[in-house]
């Protein structure tokens, strides 16, 4: 098996408010190993984001804090390091490519100089060298005449441009790791699929691995190695992509499947939604997250969170119809063991 | 699949040869939407897609009179939408209402649910009763209750607002109503319970949809007909079903071999045809087939001539110097 790059172990993140503490991540583990594509997946307030900009403590600290878990980032923990070592950190072992390249690039400053914003304070290179990188760095991500574009300002770029000097400003310093918090949403179809496919073409040239935080199961096919299904900021289920799709284990991954439109669903038939809407996670249920929406709900759901069965290494849920006791669903699998929880 | 329209009966809208121009500069137009015509028949659904920029929203607007064409007609029931007399006009708005892509924006933050709801209503001059009344109905109509009322929009969330979105379009009880990507700010699965709704009122009440989309899986799951745009005008037309089987046009086969799909082996055994470079300027286009630059099949008659529209089959039209 690859070697862990980034592991989260029992990550709990809160926010403070004058309502009180809004409880984003909720226990949450999981590994990123080398030269994969990790997909996030959920819906909006399932607390994908703030995950993902925990692990480059990214989240403006206070209102947000670390109630308990570690980060590791080959082997050492981020959450110990100072203010220097988070910025090495930062700038060169894991870049971020944001949601909207509309409003993360710096509209005063020009493409090249943004790029090579990424060395200040490297002393060691050389004003010449930098443009030299930050040139062969758009070359990389697919930018024609990039002599020409490493002197225009972001508003002279189309919006999948934009998009790509993102990335190549997350590239530049070759990260072994890249996070991209929805990095097509804002994009259109033909321009998304490019976008996807330049990830995947710089993943296999460069064995970068990348974090891809999506609500889009589209893209999450496309590219994804593994997924992990998040809800009510815990993980219900985890699994190779095939095992998702294919042997999904999980009622809320299969909502999330059911609802949407897709090219072969027959024309107007009733579309299957996830009825209600997500919970409040100023108090979070003390059960599972889902068990409001569930239409397998049982007693025990809103009582006490269930354990993670694995099915088998790689593909495991968090749901009490994996429970011997658990009534026989078209959900329940043989469980090769279990972790956590009480019995 | 038979289609359950009358497609020998005039037309609920007939766009013809519509085109909105936004003058830009010194003397530079933006060519938004460049010489268009399609109709609409009574009941069905008809979609309008296209990538960012392809003026879709525009001829939306054109068709509610929110923006004034710069050319063309636009005929509602026979009668050109520009040259109505006050009294048509009233019953025009009436009969024609327009859902919102961004419930966020689009409903008045200072005014309650029911003032939003029943601001229609109040304008054909029913009395006050007479809308509280209506106001509940249409709340229950859309999945909201009374108690929704006297609340501001800041305290719903965003698949609740376009529900109250779509209750203040039903209000006056419109017979076409023209959605503009309606659900692509909600969330996956709020957005099957909008489909949904959509889709029951379409049955329930008799409506028109004109849905304006850059989602092709939702409007293959929606329309009976697509019109694909490109660049301020229309590349190609035909029934649903036709279109997804059978895309005549290089853009369209392009466009439909980039959807996501949500299945892995097919996701990834799927051949995307590239499409080169990035949409070109609208600004004061060359009069030449617009998709010419980025085509791969582009020959030299492409950048000489503005192709005209052919009908390939019954239903299916195509504006390409290759059929």
């Amino acid at each position: 098996m690859p070697e862990n790059i980034l592991e989260l172990k029992n990550v709990v993140y809160s926010f403070k408010t004058y309502g009180g503490n809004v409880k984003a991540v909720r226990d949450v583990s999981f590994e990123v190993r080398k030269g994969e594509i990790l997909g996030i997946v959920g819906e909006s307030g399932c607390g994908k984001s703030v995950t993902a900009q925990c692990i480059m403590r990214l989240n403006p600290e206070p209102p947000g804090f670390f109630e308990g878990g570690e980060i590791l980032y080959k082997g050492q923990d981020v959450l110990k390091m100072n203010k220097k070592e988070l910025r090495t950190f930062r700038g060169r072992e894991i870049g971020f490519v944001f949601q909207d390249p509309m409003t993360s690039l710096n509209p005063t400053m020009r493409i090249g100089k943004q790029i090579e914003e990424v060395f200040r304070g490297h002393k060691e290179i050389s004003k010449k060298e930098r443009k030299q990188k930050a040139l062969e760095i758009l070359r990389l991500v697919g930018i024609s005449d990039p002599e020409i574009r490493y002197r225009k300002y972001p508003h002279e770029l189309s919006g999948g441009m934009k998009q790509r000097v993102m990335i190549a400003i997350a590239l530049v310093s070759q990260p072994s790791v890249i996070i991209c918090d929805e990095p097509t949403t804002s994009l259109d179809v033909t321009i998304e699929a490019q976008i996807l496919e330049l990830l995947l073409e710089l993943r296999d040239k460069l064995g970068t691995s990348i974090i891809m935080i999506t609500h889009d199961l589209g893209v999450i096919a496309k590219i994804c190695d593994r997924v992990v299904v998040m809800y009510g900021g815990k993980i219900m289920e985890r699994g190779n992509v095939d095992d998702i799709y294919y042997e999904t284990a999980h009622p809320y991954t299969r909502g999330l499947m059911n609802s949407i439109a897709r090219l072969d669903s027959e024309k107007k038939k009733e579309l299957k939604p996830i009825e209600g809407t997500p919970p409040d996670l100023f108090s979070p249920p003390v059960g599972c997250p889902f068990a409001a929406r569930c239409e397998y709900c049982m007693d025990i759901c809103n009582e006490m969170p269930p354990a993670e069965y694995y099915f088998d290494e790689e593909h495991r849920t968090a749901c009490w119809l994996q429970h011997p006791q658990a009534p026989e669903t078209e959900f329940k699998r043989p469980v090769i063991k279990t972790e956590g929880g009480e019995e | 699949m038979t289609m359950a329209f009358d497609h020998t009966q005039e037309p609920l809208v007939r766009v013809n040869h519509l085109s909105k121009y936004f003058p830009v500069g010194h003397r530079s137009q933006l060519k938004a939407v460049d010489d268009v015509s399609f109709e609409i028949y009574k009941g069905e659904t008809v979609s309008l897609v296209g990538e960012s920029g392809c003026g879709k929203s525009t001829t939306g607007r054109c068709l509610i009179r929110i923006y004034e064409p710069t050319s063309g007609e636009v005929y509602y029931e026979g009668k050109d939408i520009t040259k109505l007399s006050k009294q048509e006009k009233k019953e025009f708005t009436n009969k024609v209402q327009m859902i919102f892509q961004n419930p966020y924006a689009s409903l008045n933050p200072r005014m309650t649910v029911k003032e939003i709801v029943g601001e229609g209503l109040k304008l054909n001059k029913l009395p006050q009763d007479q809308v509280d009344e209506r106001v509940e109905q249409l709340l229950e109509t859309v999945g909201l209750n009374k108690d929704h009322m006297s609340r501001f929009p800041h305290e719903f969330s965003g698949g609740q607002r376009q529900r109250i979105g779509i209750a203040r379009a039903l209000s006056v009880d419109p017979e076409f109503i023209i959605c503009d990507e309606p659900i692509s700010a909600l969330d996956v699965s709020i957005q099957a319970q909008i489909l949904n709704m959509l889709n029951r009122l379409q049955k329930e009440l008799g409506l028109t949809y004109l849905f304006i989309a850059h989602d092709l899986s939702v409007v293959k799951y929606l329309s009976d007909r697509v019109i694909v745009m490109y660049l301020g005008t229309v590349v190609e037309t035909a029934e649903t079903e036709e279109l997804f089987s059978n895309p005549m046009h290089p853009y369209t086969k392009a466009l439909l071999s980039a959807i996501p799909e949500a299945d892995p082996e097919r996701a990834k055994s799927s051949r995307r045809i590239p499409i080169k470079g990035e949409i070109p300027s609208p600004i004061d286009p060359a009069p030449c087939c617009r998709f010419a630059g980025r085509c791969d099949k582009c020959m030299e008659i492409c950048r000489q001539s503005v192709p005209e529209t052919k009908e390939v089959s019954p239903g299916h039209f195509v504006a390409c110097h290759l059929m």
